[in-house]
């Protein structure tokens, strides 16, 4: 069961990571992930509309009529995505106007309606728990590094804090859309490049192990 | 009876296609293409000295490191001795203003090699022009370092506005005489439309490219501009819009590159319509002042499109398969 559980939720991390193997949730991903905070509050708010939604949705899963199931998922959304709009506007209202009509449209980001369809409305709410949490945790940390690059080459460091040699000449690129798809591509390449290389190396591991076990 | 015997009784080899082979291969094809630059670099060492000897020798050495290093990270056969990373470091570094950075220069070599090319997986299979598409993410990072000209022939490097420029916001025309010999502002490469002719008469001459496309570009340019000029007289010449600006440089050396263009004769011809068209309406109609660069990478978007609709149809056959 706890083995089940941690299956579920690593997956969202790496081997189904929403932005870098699913391609899901591409627009919140390129358009605010200019810097680390954007993508730190982006993440967050939508991992907690992700694992609230998802867990209601998988308690209520045997109550919705399937014909108007996506209706259903899509109120229970809204409801948290207004919570968590509100809830930015009141305690962080400089970060929810920078992060402007991003999170309301969280309501439109597939990830949450994907997680909801695939899997809360099909599991029990523990594992919706998991796997919905280890999605939004794949989700924020792509954000991060994401935003965390393009932060460093557009203003020379991130938070404030100068990492780069004063003679960098800040790459503006980095901060327009251009620089978001550039980084995205990138990190999808390095991404599939570990995935592949890990790839071989079970398999030459299986191999030895089949062949010890043929010796043997 | 085998071929062989065949052939020794008649005198003729037997063999399956193709039969006709060109003495033409791609270390030739790019050797030609770096010669044809040669004019071009002599003009843009006499008008803007140190600036454009040091520009050219940081491009061209930073792509043929960048292409071993890229080639020996992907364990395939290094290709640095084909000289087509000296014609894609020739080709930016002659796109760049004088005054530029040598640190943006290299990184926009690497940026054309890594990006341009390698990424998509090395010659030939590349959809943008590399050295555009660098000249395009300098232009997009260091905005302030790509719209800084100097006037040619001053060691002292006085600021000055391109002839474009000056003809879009204040209205004058510089002489047609200094356009055409190249005694303007500009970028290293674009400012002698005579110098990019040798080398383009050169580079056409020997087939190393296809004169179709900077044939119809730069008729499509005279046509539309006139068109516009017998309309408008307050709009710069069919004249000056064909000797002005990157639009020479960049019909003979970036839109005739084979490997972003359309294979076919008609391909190529629509190819450099969409060349013409897109550009005279940036120049007149754009915020920016110059529109070849983004003409052509738009137009090698399109590439694969126009090469389909562009199928040669077979002796007798009623229509293509689409």
């Amino acid at each position: 069961m706890i083995k089940q559980l941690y299956q579920d939720w690593i997956k969202g991390i790496w081997r189904n990571n929403p932005v870098f193997v699913q391609l899901l949730g591409m627009c919140p991903t390129l358009a605010v992930t200019t810097s680390l905070i954007n993508g730190i509050a982006m993440g967050c708010a939508t991992c907690f509309v992700l694992v609230a939604s998802s867990l209601m949705v998988s308690v209520i899963r045997r109550l919705i009529p399937g014909e108007v199931r996506i209706a259903g998922f899509t109120i229970i959304i809204a409801t948290f995505v207004t919570v968590a709009e509100l809830f930015l506007a009141a305690n962080f209202p400089l970060l929810s106007k920078t992060l402007g009509p991003y999170v309301p449209l969280i309501i439109v980001n597939c990830i949450i309606l994907g997680r909801a369809e695939a899997f809360a409305s099909k599991h029990s709410p523990i594992r919706a728990l998991a796997d919905s949490f280890g999605m939004g945790v794949g989700f924020t940390l792509s954000l991060v590094l994401l935003g965390s690059i393009r932060e460093l080459f557009a203003t020379g460091g991130i938070i404030g804090t100068r990492i780069l040699p004063a003679s960098f000449e800040n790459w503006v690129v980095m901060i327009m859309p251009a620089g978001a798809f550039l980084t995205l591509g990138f990190l999808i390449g390095l991404f599939n490049m570990i995935e592949s290389k890990l790839k071989s190396h079970k398999v030459t591991m299986s191999q030895g192990h089949m062949t010890q076990v043929k010796n043997s | 009876m085998t071929d062989t015997t065949d052939s020794k009784h008649t005198g003729f080899s037997l063999g399956s296609s193709p039969h006709i082979f060109s003495h033409t291969d791609m270390k030739e094809t790019m050797r030609g293409t770096a010669i044809a630059f040669l004019p071009v670099i002599g003009a843009s060492i006499y008008f803007f000295r140190l600036h454009a000897a040091v520009l050219i020798t940081t491009c061209i050495i930073t792509c043929i490191f960048t292409e071993a290093l890229c080639q020996l990270a992907r364990r395939r056969p290094v290709t640095v001795d084909d000289w087509s990373a000296v014609v894609t470091g020739c080709s930016l570094a002659l796109i760049l203003p004088p005054t530029l950075p040598l640190s943006a220069a290299i990184i926009g070599s690497v940026f054309a090699i890594v990006v341009g090319k390698q990424i998509f997986g090395g010659l030939g299979h590349n959809i943008f022009n590399p050295s555009l598409l660098a000249r395009a993410f300098l232009m997009a990072n260091y905005p302030r370092w790509l719209t800084t000209w100097v006037e040619p022939l001053k060691p002292d490097a006085v600021s000055s506005a391109t002839p474009l420029a000056l003809a879009k916001f204040q209205h004058e025309f510089a002489a047609l005489k200094d356009l055409f010999f190249g005694n303007v502002s500009g970028s290293l490469g674009e400012t002698s439309a005579f110098c990019v002719l040798l080398g383009g008469i050169y580079l056409f001459y020997k087939k190393y490219g296809d004169w179709r496309i900077p044939g119809s570009i730069l008729s499509t340019v005279f046509v539309y501009s006139g068109i516009l000029w017998v309309i408008n007289p307050a709009c710069p010449s069919p004249i000056f819009h064909l000797l002005a600006g990157g639009l020479m440089y960049g019909a003979v050396f970036q839109a005739s590159d084979p490997v972003t263009s359309p294979v076919s004769a008609k391909g190529k011809i629509i190819f450099g319509i969409g060349i013409g068209l897109i550009l005279v309406t940036i120049r007149i109609w754009g915020g920016l002042t110059e529109g070849v660069m983004y003409a052509i990478l738009f137009m090698n978007a399109l590439t694969p499109l126009i090469d389909r609709i562009t199928i040669p149809r077979r002796f007798g056959a009623r229509q293509s398969p689409t």
